[in-house]
């Protein structure tokens, strides 16, 4: 009954799937990244450069190069924010205030509903001649909000649409953690005098660390792959104000038809997430080990 | 105990701001999809003014005049059968990690993971070029058909799906398997009388969130189908167009697209931290 052969034939339609739609497209993609192939230009057959052109052309390039940073400070600004806002969040939720299941529930909503319906959402709301928000900030503090012309304003903007959409699941998370904490330190800390900041910063971030490392972990990764919800608000713009690397990719495959090229930016895309995303979880790891020793 | 009741005030306070906050957004959406194209413009009115007259119009006009009720029917098709298979096949491959020691298992399930990690638009070029070229069976390829949506869909599903069961199948004690292959119950046995009727609640949640993220998704839909296969979501990024939108039917449109988000809330709320955390962190 427990053999081999039964476990391999229950997981090879996972497998084949996944094969299929998840592996042969990566070494696809990693096959064409050393071509150079333009269907809409003079020489529209796949032809073949050398191992590393593609990839050269690409350090050197500085708007594939600026559109990776932009990815990067975008996606480290939201983690910053939601971050703080959701620890807190979930701290305040810890304790017992009339409301509070209604108010969690309210809280949950913006996690499953889609990015671009997220993207609608804002955009109605911030759109120049009847959204409210540039209305009412006009009206009261005198502020011109239109994101249209405004780079700085398209890029907060959309910070603060990730904020919205994504703090709940930092909070949610972070509460589980929160939730599932041994009472004793606590409690030692207090006998020993110990005041709420330094229980905080000494007791519960400590202990927190691997649920911590979860959230960053996921966030990091998500904020990296942004499309959606920036296609729908800004489509990218003004100018390059919002055009993160997603996006970037997408406008030279789909509008720009460079098939060779934007293969080594997928694939050098794909390099920087998960360098990123290791960094990050050894750092962590490793600080983890001497906090402990 | 005065400083605990001004704490308890300050964070109900704290609460409701948010909440507003969380639903503004939501509501005004809610109100443009009622209101006529002409009332829209001018001071921005956010009283709660659609119960007297709704312009229906925006809803009819996508939904029974044009093809919006095709991407509405697609949706479903999609995200049902999406869900179904990937729920099916999370469960057997589920259980071949969970109880057959394979040595190859904990490589597997990293393989998986890295499925729902890897940003999906760098698969646009490779999957667009594979469905329309190269998986084809005569006239008939992958290309802007809802199989080729719905197998695709099970590179974030399925890892997604595996992750959550493992700690559900894993909960259950390998002596029951074992008690019913001694009393002479095959694979499929085991499964229908014992593996269900214990991870129901799990398997549930499962399939919910696999509808979920099916009908959410945009990206791989829009690249990868042209005219039969269009979704809810793909459609709602049409209306973005340089001539003009027509924004009471946009709202519309994501009004109808948000609204499984709102039904499923209350069933899966408990349970979408461990979802989205990939049962790392348990709700």
């Amino acid at each position: 009954m427990y053999s081999k052969k039964t476990a391999w034939l229950l997981l090879s339609p996972t497998l084949l799937i996944l094969g299929v739609v998840g592996l042969v497209p990566f070494f696809y993609v990693l096959y064409i990244g050393f071509f150079t192939w333009n269907p809409l230009g003079v020489n529209h057959d796949m032809q073949f450069v050398s191992l590393g052109d593609n990839y050269r052309k690409l350090v050197f390039d500085k708007e594939f190069i600026a559109s990776v940073w932009r990815s990067i400070i975008f996606a480290v600004t939201t983690l910053i924010f939601e971050l703080t806002l959701g620890f807190f969040l979930a701290l305040s939720l810890i304790s017992s205030f009339p409301l509070k299941k209604f108010f969690r529930g309210v809280h949950t909503l913006p996690l499953v509903i889609a990015p671009i319906v997220v993207g609608s959402i804002f955009k109605l709301f911030t759109v120049q001649g009847f959204g409210p928000l540039p209305h009412f900030l006009n009206d009261w503090f005198g502020y011109d909000l239109n994101y249209g012309r405004s780079a700085v304003q398209a890029f907060w903007l959309i910070v603060i649409m990730d904020i919205w959409h994504w703090t709940p699941f930092v909070t949610l998370t972070l509460l589980a953690g929160l939730s599932a904490l041994p009472q004793d330190p606590y409690e030692s800390a207090k006998i020993d005098g110990a005041n709420n900041i330094q229980i905080f910063f000494y007791i519960t971030i400590p202990m927190m660390i691997p649920v911590l490392i979860v959230v960053i972990f996921i966030r990091l990764m998500d904020s990296l792959k942004i499309v959606d919800e920036v296609w729908m608000l800004t489509g990218g713009g003004p100018g390059y104000a919002t055009r993160f690397t997603g996006i970037h990719i997408w406008k030279q495959v789909f509008e720009n038809r460079f098939y060779g090229y934007s293969s080594a930016m997928s694939i050098l895309y794909l390099y920087v997430t998960i360098v990123i995303c290791w960094l990050l979880y050894s750092i962590m790891t490793g600080k983890q080990k001497t906090n402990d020793a | 105990m005065m400083r605990k009741y001004s704490y308890k005030i300050f964070v109900t306070l704290l609460w409701s701001f948010l909440t507003l906050i969380t639903i503004i957004p939501i509501y005004w959406m809610v109100l443009v999809s009622t209101k006529k194209p002409v009332d829209l413009f001018g001071k921005p009115d956010l009283s709660p003014t659609f119960f007297e007259n709704i312009y229906w119009k925006n809803y009819t006009r996508p939904f029974i005049d044009g093809v919006y009720s095709e991407y509405l029917f697609n949706s479903v098709i999609i995200a049902t059968s999406n869900a179904v298979l990937v729920t099916i096949l999370a469960l057997m491959a589920t259980y071949a990690l969970s109880r057959f020691n394979l040595a190859a298992a904990d490589n597997i399930f990293f393989w998986t993971m890295t499925n729902r990690m890897a940003p999906p638009v760098a698969f646009l070029l490779p999957l667009f070029l594979l469905f329309s070229t190269v998986f084809r069976i005569g006239d008939h390829s992958l290309f802007d058909t809802k199989i080729g949506l719905i197998l695709l869909y099970c590179i974030f599903n399925l890892p997604f799906s595996i992750w959550l069961l493992k700690g559900i199948i894993d909960g259950i004690p390998k002596e029951l398997d074992e008690a019913m292959v001694i009393d002479g119950a095959n694979l499929f046995t085991i499964f229908y009388r014992l593996i269900i009727p214990l991870a129901a609640p799990g398997i549930a949640v499962t399939a919910l969130l696999s509808f979920l993220f099916a009908w959410n998704e945009y990206l791989l839909a829009s690249t990868l189908s042209s005219v039969y296969a269009r979704t809810i979501p793909t459609g709602l990024s049409e209306f973005v167009t340089t001539t003009g939108t027509n924004w009471g039917m946009m709202a519309a449109v994501a009004v109808v697209s948000m609204l499984p988000a709102l039904l499923f809330l209350v069933l899966v709320q408990k349970y979408i931290v461990a979802g989205l955390t990939f049962g790392a962190v348990k709700g």
